[in-house]
């Protein structure tokens, strides 16, 4: 399946990824490269065939809900770009 | 003191002969003087490092230490160091100091081990060159003009120059395997869930595992003893008892069926490299091993699968860094979308640009079940070829890679980049373990014999390599660059 400009200015902006339009015309070729090589998969019959998501097959491990931490936010917003009183800056989202 | 292995070492502090204190200076001394040319570390942290090596001596004193205490290490910039910057290779964390330790770091500090400091890789472990370093590309110690592999190449150099004797890495694709088989050491990929992966930067959370790269098996054995094992911070990590690496070492290999991957002796094989994986192999027939050929008829459909399912996983991982919370944050956004856009536009770099990408494209409505469902599927069949020839065979052997170390820049190209792991990659989508043992050189550069058991054969793996070093000395052999420069 070819790759096209809008499939690649798409992706960006769902992975909320800015590119100029010169970055997105490199992206393109790149794309198409990549998805070339990747469409070989096509050619093999995986009907009845279940996906595998975990090379053990493992299942998602339950525990009790319980508390297990603490509060640690002073912490962990000393790593953070922007914050006041606990919480973090962003541009001004609701007027 | 930098040509021991870890058991020299570990005796040597034993008896007395030099402190850690003495050990971690020499070693700290020698990155001063020669990693201005490797560039094998992002951060020594020396202070500390002396530091911790003075506890060690304090405890040994006291008559209170295990095998490994005072013993140098490095840790690829990709595991939390609680207090110090752990940047995973990238502009996006350059300010970021890690709020915990990963579990192996804890493991390691709990064993009384030494932190030299940080190494290089490829952004975020997407690479196989490191040449996609945010703090620039690693040299080869065998050759300045070569790249040392990836995404753990600044481990693999490191140890290959003698700047540390043994170092931590991750494999998503082969990032420990490859870049061990490029420098002349040994690397170990274990099992998917062997060790924890919390506090491991993610790339790809249903391949990614961490492992030793050291100057042999023997070592690996000791450190894979120390990060192995349950965590109940990683959901998949495996509640499975550890056994000791080290006392199975010297089992003798007499009736051992090894199975060789026809596909692995393929076309895009360089025929040097070829040569040099037959010889090993026809050293373990010397040492009473049978070899068969075998087939993995899905070989050519790895790279494929990986790349879907590596970049799917990773565009969910890289969605964390958004401006906000850590990391790289665009100045003077206009708004909230602005400000997520410009930070990972200026936080990134190309090749992890290109993942998220490709993750986004293909996980998108109208995409996923042509792509997503089918890689999954495809990985069941790779997966059962490898369990298919492991009830014939006890261990898979083939070379680590194509070809030995190519030349820094030569790659432009992503997809002919990405058609280097074809050896190693099917290993992380089946979850199974891979030792590379040094085999030999083509053209001065060292080539990796690649062994391959089922899951939770670690022991196993470690034992056919470390007799391989028994009868061979290519995992002696050291750079003229360990000497020249450090």
């Amino acid at each position: 399946m070819a790759i096209e400009d809008s499939h690649v200015r798409r992706a960006a902006h769902l992975a909320r990824l800015a590119i100029s339009d010169d970055q997105a015309s490199g992206f393109v070729d790149d794309l198409s490269r990549i998805i070339d090589m990747v469409d070989q998969l096509q050619s093999i019959d995986t009907t009845g065939i279940s996906p595998l998501s975990h090379p053990l097959d493992a299942t998602q491990r339950l525990r009790a809900d319980e508390v297990t931490e603490t509060n640690q936010r002073d912490t962990f917003q000393r790593c953070a770009p922007a914050v006041e009183n606990g919480l973090y800056l962003v541009p001004r989202v609701v007027e | 003191m930098h040509e021991k292995t870890l058991t020299q070492l570990a005796a040597a502090l034993k008896s007395g002969e030099f402190s850690s204190r003495e050990l971690t200076a020499h070693f700290l001394q020698r990155i001063d003087k020669a990693d201005g040319k490797l560039n094998s570390f992002i951060s020594v942290t020396a202070e500390q490092a002396l530091r911790q090596a003075e506890v060690a001596d304090n405890a040994r004193a006291a008559g209170k230490t295990g095998p490994l205490a005072g013993i140098p290490l490095a840790l690829k910039d990709i595991f939390c160091t609680q207090g110090l910057k752990t940047s995973c290779g990238s502009k996006m964390l350059d300010n970021f100091i890690a709020p915990y330790n990963a579990t192996v770091v804890e493991k390691l500090n709990a064993a009384g081990t030494i932190s030299l400091g940080k190494t290089n890789m490829d952004e975020f472990a997407m690479g196989s060159s490191n040449e996609s370093s945010y703090y620039g590309p690693v040299k080869n110690p065998w050759d300045l003009t070569a790249v040392p592999g990836g995404s753990s190449g600044g481990s693999a150099a490191a140890v290959a120059a003698g700047l540390v004797p043994a170092a931590m890495g991750t494999d998503t694709g082969g990032s420990i395997r490859q870049p061990a088989a490029f420098c002349g050491i040994t690397g170990l990929k274990p099992t998917y869930g062997r060790v924890s992966r919390f506090g491991i930067i993610a790339y790809a959370s249903s391949l990614d595992q961490a492992g030793p790269l050291a100057r042999s098996a023997e070592d690996c054995a000791h450190l894979l003893g120390v990060i192995a094992g349950h965590d109940g911070r990683d959901s998949t990590s495996v509640a499975r008892g550890v056994p000791d690496y080290v006392e199975g070492l010297n089992a003798p290999l007499s009736g051992l069926k090894i199975g060789l991957p026809k596909e692995y002796f393929g076309d895009g094989l360089d025929p040097e490299v070829e040569k040099a994986v037959r010889e090993a192999v026809k050293v373990y027939e010397s040492l009473g091993a049978t070899v068969r050929e075998v087939s993995l008829p899905h070989t050519h459909y790895a790279i494929p699968a990986y790349y879907v399912i590596a970049p799917a996983e990773a565009s969910s991982n890289l969605s964390r860094y958004d401006g906000v919370r850590f990391g790289h944050r665009c100045d003077n956004p206009s708004d909230l979308i602005d400000l997520y856009k410009r930070s990972r536009e200026e936080g990134f770099g190309e090749e992890v640009k290109r993942r998220i990408l490709i993750g986004t494209h293909t996980l998108s409505e109208g995409f996923f079940d042509a792509y997503y469902t089918k890689a999954q599927q495809v990985r069941r069949l790779i997966r059962q070829d490898f369990l298919d020839a492991f009830e014939d065979v006890d261990v898979l052997m083939g070379p680590a890679s194509p070809t030995p170390a190519f030349d820094l820049g030569a790659k432009k190209d992503p997809v002919s980049m990405y058609l280097q792991d074809i050896y190693t990659i099917a290993v992380n989508l089946a979850g199974i373990p891979g030792i590379s043992v040094p085999a030999g050189f083509v053209g001065g550069r060292p080539v990796g014999l690649q062994i391959l058991g089922t899951h939770f054969a670690e022991a196993q793996l470690l034992n056919v390599a470390h007799q391989f070093q028994q009868a061979t000395d290519w995992h002696l052999q050291r750079p003229a660059f360990a000497e020249e420069y450090a």
